[in-house]
């Protein structure tokens, strides 16, 4: 054995590390700041973005049409039309957006805890393709035409639903829901439910059932309405509400199932609370909206890095944040190429690559160090 | 709080892990399991903090059978250092020791003015109270090693469960925190590779090997040059510890092969 090492310092030696990443505004003052500026740019968001569109309302005048429906207020008789506009079509399209935006930064959130996969996002179970399957069964077998003109939606649920079960069925074994089971399986049957979508294109009588796909897969809210809107608006927001409660659980859940045990939180038991809460969530949102992708999976990060990690935080602040970029999205899915109307995956898409591939190359920000 | 071990039994996937384990933690006592890799001891430790539920026997605390209480009520009592050392999540150091109160609150109630004072507290002893506001995915091994010890001493436990504390931490650490453990007057079940720590540490320690209990009783009367070549398959000769009179062992390394 050589000798030649130096006697060891009195004082410990500074350690060899990378520089503090910079701190967050991890106090309770900083998410509720975070959360009034989103909640103030999601109401002014909303308010222009039903003023905009092929014929534009100034603000003021949005917001005298939309207290007068609130209130129950009148408006001049040459003004019938454009209170229509603003009324019965914007704003339900421009509400939807809010809440499914909202839905998919929550339920973002809460899968990537269930999963413990920083890649996952509400479609990585196969709710999107179990959607699409439904729809387009619906759509081009008229399956379900009981249900009228909620057929189609009643279809893309189902689908969704049964997909999720599927997975579920598929996934579970002796000990529970294993986290890479769950993605694994989930990953799979998705690429199962698209072939068995390629099929029914091909056998599908007329072209219909291809640019029902591409709806289904993209996402768009031109279908919004105040009948349908209640429904889904009701089933987010408690599911958010309900996710939230959940948020020290989440937190314990992030240090390892053995950990969580000894604190006191059944995983297994937490993950299946997730699981009907994600599938049932994503299932009416994909219904009313189709898939939207990128929303799910890049919101939620972004939070964290704005916010910090703890799940109270992330579920106050992630939902209004997807709330205010879909309104944006929907805006300029609508606006850009008007009349034309871009699938909203296609406008997630072109933002969220750059966004997610300038957070994966961040440093400090860091999902389970590996 | 007594601990009692009575004849547990984990069966997985057909093979015997455990094989009627008994082993009695009296209260305010610590006591060490050791035994080689495979033995049965992180197996023991999970169905004490119940990541793990026994196929047979039961695990007493103070006389109540632990499989039937609800897991948070077991949580308020016993608190565990698993070998899980990471986090999917940067958490702040500060937020996975209050994490520790989890099985104390209801839902997202938030820690109350003595709960942040106790986890300020236990991220003294542990020495990381400087780094309470970095996150945890940042941290050297000891220093996240550490955290996580802090974070279980943050739930008030009366039973201390560690699955190899000492791992990853500098002497320094190790010394203290084995030193801490017996000035807590918690009743700790602790597993250690280290036999000479076990040995300075622990009032009794218990040896397991393939998952039954072949020797316990105090250090001086289980660390013997017998018992460790029979069960680790070690040469070594045990000595009184100059200072402080605890049973130590010195091992013997394999001949070195003549060179050519």
């Amino acid at each position: 054995m050589s000798q030649t090492s130096p006697p060891a310092a009195a004082a410990p030696a500074p350690a060899d590390r990378p520089p503090d990443p910079p701190r967050r505004p991890a106090t309770p003052a900083g998410t509720a700041i975070a959360a009034a500026v989103l909640a103030l740019a999601l109401a002014v968001s909303a308010v222009l973005a039903v003023g905009l569109g092929a014929a534009p309302v100034p603000p003021a005048e949005t917001a005298r049409h939309l207290w007068a429906a609130l209130t129950g207020g009148t408006i001049a008789a040459d003004e019938v039309t454009r209170h229509q506009i603003v009324w019965q079509i914007r704003t339900p399209r421009v509400v939807l957006a809010a809440v499914v935006g909202a839905g998919l930064g929550a339920v973002g959130t809460a899968v990537q805890a269930m999963v413990r996969n920083p890649l996952a996002d509400p479609y990585v179970l196969g709710v999107s393709s179990g959607a699409s399957v439904g729809a387009v069964l619906v759509g081009t077998f008229g399956a379900l035409s009981a249900l009228g003109i909620h057929a189609v939606a009643a279809g893309a649920f189902l689908g969704a639903l049964g997909a999720t079960l599927l997975v579920h069925a598929v996934a579970r074994s002796r000990t529970g829901l294993s986290p890479l089971r769950l993605v694994l399986t989930g990953v799979a049957l998705s690429f199962g439910f698209q072939a068995l979508m390629g099929v029914i294109v091909h056998l599908a009588p007329d072209g219909e059932a291809a640019s029902a796909l591409l709806f289904w897969t993209m996402g768009g809210f031109g279908a919004a309405s105040w009948e349908s809107l209640p429904v889904v608006a009701a089933g987010v927001t408690a599911g958010i509400l309900l996710l939230r409660a959940s948020a020290r659980q989440l937190d314990a859940a992030a240090l390892g199932d053995e950990t969580a045990a000894s604190l006191g939180v059944d995983t297994d038991r937490l993950r299946r609370k997730l699981f009907v809460l994600t599938a049932v969530m994503t299932g009416a949102m994909v219904a009313v909206s189709g898939a939207i992708g990128f929303v799910g999976l890049v919101v939620p990060h972004v939070v964290r890095i704005l916010v910090g990690a703890a799940h109270r935080r992330v579920l106050t602040v992630a939902p209004l944040a997807g709330a205010v970029l879909m309104v944006w999205v929907d805006l300029a899915s609508r606006t850009l190429a008007a009349p034309r109307e871009l699938p909203l995956g296609v406008l997630t898409a072109l933002l969220g690559v750059p966004v997610f591939i300038a957070l994966m190359r961040r440093r400090g920000y860091q999902f389970g160090g590996r | 709080m007594d601990l009692r071990l009575d004849r547990l039994r984990v069966e997985i996937d057909g093979s015997e892990i455990l094989r009627g384990l008994s082993l009695d933690v009296p209260s305010g006592r610590v006591v060490g399991l050791v035994g080689p890799n495979g033995s049965g001891k992180s197996t023991a430790l999970r169905c004490v903090y119940r990541a793990l539920r026994p196929s047979g026997g039961t695990v007493w605390l103070d006389g109540d059978d632990l499989s039937a209480m609800p897991l948070r009520e077991s949580a308020r009592s016993v608190a565990a250092l698993t070998q899980e050392s990471g986090s999917d999540l940067d958490f702040t150091v500060a937020e996975t020791v209050a994490l520790g109160r989890t099985p104390h609150l209801r839902g997202n109630q938030p820690l109350s003015a003595r709960e942040h004072e106790l986890c300020r507290r236990a991220m003294e002893l542990m020495d990381v109270a400087h780094l309470a506001d970095r996150g945890v995915l940042g941290l050297s091994g000891g220093e996240r090693r550490r955290v996580l010890v802090a974070r279980a001493l943050a739930q008030e436990p009366r039973v201390l469960v560690l699955d190899e504390p000492t791992n990853h931490l500098d002497v320094r650490h190790q010394v203290e925190l084995l030193s801490l453990l017996r000035t807590t007057g918690t009743t700790v079940l602790v597993v250690l590779h280290d036999l000479n720590l076990a040995a300075a540490a622990c009032d009794r320690i218990g040896v397991l090997a393939e998952g039954a209990l072949v020797a316990a009783g105090t250090p001086r009367e289980v660390l013997t040059t017998e018992l460790v070549r029979e069960v680790f398959g070690v040469d070594a000769a045990v000595v009184d510890h100059p200072l402080t009179g605890d049973p130590q062992l010195l091992y013997r390394l394999a001949p070195r092969p003549v060179s050519p």
